[in-house]
């Protein structure tokens, strides 16, 4: 019997009638969601009044200021810093889902929760936790100090390596939780197999195990490069003036200088880099799982 | 001997009994897309059957059962319970229960409350509830795990609850799908006699779908083969198992040594079959009407007609010569193939002890008589 | 398997300690009886008694709990909702919904709350408790959503056709079979949509006018002002309430029923 139409019974299609269930969070979304969004686009084309008003003309001028060099930096700076986080993750993550996916099957569960609890604390909490750590005062100085390694306090609050380790910090489960799916479904054998077959360590990794887990690599380095790309607490924290990133332009246009639509010029650039990731990753998940699917 | 046809089963069989059937399916079609899951099958049940739909993965049988219980809509013919139409009545308005195959016992229920879903539903009263679901469970054998949940059931008792919750309600007609494939091959046994006497002394009226056909000929009163969306032969399991219509009722009932050939000339009561194959010899063979010669044909008898001898057979016409290929010891019975002519290997049994046993190599006569074997016109 | 070399046993072991180091060290300086400096001089509880008595803070968090709950029961029922008006739809609608639901989880935060920030303004609706909600109830949705539907999906479809084969009709379903089935999901939700709310900065920092002030913003304007003892103890109890709000979760989810 084809089982597969066993989904659509009559039970299902006698009713569209129970469709309008969804109508009042889809109303809400649209109200709440889509009509913000229309109206920051919207806004991104109007221009800024005397007093920080809007002023209702179309016009490009918004997006051709962001070719404003001092843009143009903050852009490239924040494009830099997700990538080379995305690359961090990547690095520490590889090996810590392997474990994980290579330990025994009660274990598991428990691992991944405690890669994924932090993530669900206060992101705000996580990132202040480094402020604590990388102070002038902070434990690394004074660790740093007391083991002799260094002579004098390093500056690392407020700086781009501060920012990048926040954003690692932050986003780093977003890497394990796609590797690790990958990776578990690797089958040992034919890591065996190569072994069996020649293949050094570095070949074992480079010819079988990353060929074979590249859907869950790519999933996780977009899973991090989204949020990164779009954060604004950690470069606000522990960022200085000069690491500024996309999230903060936004911020500091639409509340400080008030500056409504370049804010909103920003804003779009953002989200189109960021739908932009999001598509990538919807079509290399719909790609399937390449030669893992049906194992 | 009748005429055996290739063509499926489209008239009801005139078999039945003057009273009204409890069911009455007419010509119904279920497309699934361009594909006829189910082709215009027509079937009665009698009150009190044991009616079994037969016939292997994708016949379209499950697709027969879930439009009775009403989880499909046929896009042509219709569907009568009790004389009554069906078609516009939803799954739980009509008066027939589905045991699972997947038994989809309610995980967070227990045994007494999955039991009762049934009756709450249709808003029994406690106190009856309460007597009606210890009857079932007393007669299903289940009583003491009122409390559990499904879980923490074997196999074979969370078949009884699935049982048990379909009797309850009392249906016009119990619908079984695959009852008991879930289950491994002892307790599969020992269900198939305690299910057959549950319907017995319940007097209950099943429709039962598998593709198993030893527990369709155990349990049915009738059975129905189907393939390919049609439905080929309907009968008691002896008619479809001695006398079936085509080739593939024949082979899915059971083993079914076949010679394909033509028609050759006429005799007395049979004609002659010239076997495709050279080096068998001619033979004759009961045909029926419709063997005009030349006519393509295969010739099939079952491995328990066929007699196996050392010396050749005295006052048999109905014999060939082969050579043993393979012994195979089951136990009660030992099953022989053996070689007959060129390419044709024929399976052939024994019972019990055997005096001088064969071994592979050994020539031997196979014999029988002459109505054993059928014949399919292609 | 070859056994896994040391190297990448260190990293993993790295990379762990690098998720909890940090919590673990505000959690341990949150007792510190140091005022200013970072160096140990003994175990105390007394910022957190400071807590106790910080009148803003108390009034920041009814403001938190406040909006978490109202927030919770809107985007619980609009979202559950949602999840079981999908399932009847046909799947190219459900496939599409399913992607657009994500939009609201990936979009920078930053930008839903100037967007939400624009949309209050541009109706004249004053920033406060009720904007902070409306807004929450927003990034809520698809969380409850997506999980009740992940759960919905995994229910065998047979069961919902056995209740109706026992004379249930479609009520009855839902009353006796689907809901009692999906009552975990629905807890775990809850409890997801609660702790989200209660940790959320960004979009109730754009959106939230004076006098709705919340815990998050309570503890970055500490931040901004300066650090103080008393952020590490409040940190520290924001941290523990999340994450057995998460735990909590995740045990419902994965308990059968």
């Amino acid at each position: 019997m084809p089982s597969d139409d066993v989904s659509h019974t009559s039970v299902a299609q006698d009713s569209c009638r129970s469709c309008w269930l969804a109508a009042p969070g889809l109303l809400w979304l649209a109200l709440f969601f889509l009509v913000p969004l229309g109206l920051v686009f919207t806004i991104s084309f109007a221009s800024r009044g005397t007093y920080g008003g809007i002023v209702w003309e179309f016009t490009w001028a918004n997006y051709v200021d962001l070719l404003h060099p001092l843009y143009g930096k903050i852009l490239a700076q924040s494009l830099w810093y997700a990538t080379l986080t995305t690359a961090i993750c990547f690095l520490l993550g590889f090996p810590l889902a392997y474990v994980i996916a290579r330990s025994p099957a009660r274990w598991q569960p428990v691992l991944l929760l405690l890669v994924m609890l932090p993530f669900w604390t206060n992101f705000l909490v996580r990132t202040y936790a480094w402020m604590i750590l990388l102070r002038h005062d902070g434990l690394t100085n004074n660790v740093l100090l007391a083991l002799g390694l260094i002579t004098e306090p390093l500056e690392l609050l407020y700086t781009p390596t501060a920012v990048v380790i926040g954003l690692v910090y932050g986003y780093l489960p977003f890497m394990v939780l796609p590797l690790y799916v990958a990776v578990e479904r690797l089958d040992p054998v034919l890591v065996e197999a190569a072994w069996d077959l020649y293949a050094s360590r570095w070949a074992v990794l480079t010819r079988v195990v990353m060929p074979l887990t590249m859907p869950g690599i790519v999933g996780g380095c977009i899973l991090v490069f989204i949020p990164s790309i779009g954060s604004f607490i950690t470069p606000d924290l522990l960022g200085g003036a000069r690491s500024m990133m996309i999230g903060n332009l936004i911020q500091h246009e639409y509340l400080v200088v008030r500056d409504w639509p370049l804010g909103s010029a920003v804003s779009f650039v953002l989200m189109a880099i960021v739908m932009a990731a999001v598509v990538l990753y919807y079509r290399q998940a719909s790609r399937g799982d390449g030669p893992l699917e049906g194992r | 001997m009748a005429t055996f046809s290739t063509s499926p089963v489209i008239a009801s069989d005139q078999s039945l009994s003057s009273a009204s059937p409890t069911i009455d399916i007419r010509a119904i079609v279920r497309n699934h897309g361009s594909v006829a899951a189910v082709d215009h099958v027509s079937f009665q049940v009698r009150r009190g059957e044991f009616f079994s739909i037969l016939g292997p993965s994708g016949a379209g049988k499950t697709s027969v059962l879930r439009i009775v219980a009403g989880f499909e809509d046929p896009d042509a013919g219709d569907v009568l319970i009790d004389g009554r139409s069906m078609l516009d009545v939803p799954p739980n308005r009509r008066p027939v229960n589905l045991v699972f195959q997947s038994y989809a016992l309610f995980p967070h229920l227990t045994v007494f409350e999955n039991v009762a879903f049934g009756l709450k539903m249709r808003r029994v009263p406690t106190a009856l509830i309460d007597e009606q679901v210890r009857q079932t469970l007393t007669m299903v054998k289940l009583v003491g795990k009122e409390g559990r949940k499904p879980a923490q059931l074997s196999g074979g008792e969370q078949q009884r609850v699935a049982l048990a919750r379909a009797l309850v309600n009392k249906p016009a007609v119990v619908l079984l799908d695959e009852p008991l494939a879930a289950l491994d091959q002892q307790l599969r046994q020992a269900m198939q006699v305690e299910l057959k006497s549950i319907q017995e002394q319940a007097g209950l009226t099943c429709v039962c779908v598998t593709h198993h056909q030893e527990e369709a000929m155990m349990m049915s009163d009738r059975i129905a083969v189907m393939h390919q969306g049609r439905m080929w032969q309907v009968g008691t399991p002896r008619e479809v198992y001695e006398n079936p219509r085509t080739l593939f009722v024949s082979r899915f009932l059971g083993v079914s040594n076949e010679l394909p050939g033509r028609v050759g000339e006429a005799m007395e009561d049979a004609h002659l079959l010239q076997p495709a194959d050279d080096r068998v010899p001619a033979f004759p063979v009961r045909m029926g009407s419709g063997a005009s010669p030349g006519r393509s044909v295969t010739w099939s008898i079952r491995p328990e007609r066929l007699r196996m001898s050392r010396e050749r057979p005295v006052n048999s016409d109905s014999m060939l010569t082969g050579v043993i290929e393979k012994v195979l010891f089951a136990g009660s019975e030992t099953k022989y193939l053996i070689r007959v002519g060129h390419e044709t290997l024929w399976e052939a049994r024994t019972t019990g002890a055997v005096q001088l046993p064969y071994a592979p190599g050994d020539p031997v006569f196979l014999h029988w008589a002459l109505g054993d074997g059928r014949v399919f016109f292609e | 398997m070859k056994p896994r070399s040391m190297g990448v046993n260190a990293v993993s072991l790295l990379a762990m300690l690098f998720l909890y180091g940090p919590i673990i060290v505000l959690v341990l300086y949150s007792f510190n009886a140091a005022h200013l400096s970072m160096t140990w001089r003994g175990a105390t509880l007394k910022w957190y008694a400071a807590l106790w008595h910080d009148e803003a803070l108390l009034a920041a968090t009814a403001n938190s709990l406040l909006i978490a709950l109202v927030s919770t029961i809107g985007a619980t029922s609009l979202g559950g909702l949602l999840a079981l008006g999908m399932e009847q739809m046909p799947r190219r609608r459900q496939q599409i919904l399913e992607g657009g639901l994500v939009l609201p989880l990936v979009i920078p935060e930053v930008m839903m709350g100037v967007a939400l920030m624009l949309l209050f303004v541009t109706v004249h609706m004053p920033l406060g408790l009720t904007t902070v909600i409306l807004g929450h109830i927003v990034f809520n949705i698809p969380l409850v959503t997506i999980m009740i539907r992940t759960r919905l999906r995994k229910l065998d479809p047979m069961l919902r056709e056995a209740a109706a084969d026992l004379g249930a009709d479609a009520w009855q379903v839902f009353r006796y079979v689907t809901l009692p089935l999906l009552r975990p999901a629905i807890w775990g939700a809850v409890l997801v949509a609660f702790t989200v709310s209660l940790d959320d900065f960004l979009v109730t920092f754009f959106t939230a006018g004076p006098g709705a002030t919340t815990l998050p913003l309570k503890v970055y304007s500490m931040i901004k002002s300066g650090v103080t003892p008393e952020i590490n103890a409040l940190s520290a109890l924001l941290l523990g309430v999340s994450m057995m709000g998460v735990a909590g979760s995740l045990y419902l989810q994965r308990r059968e029923v």
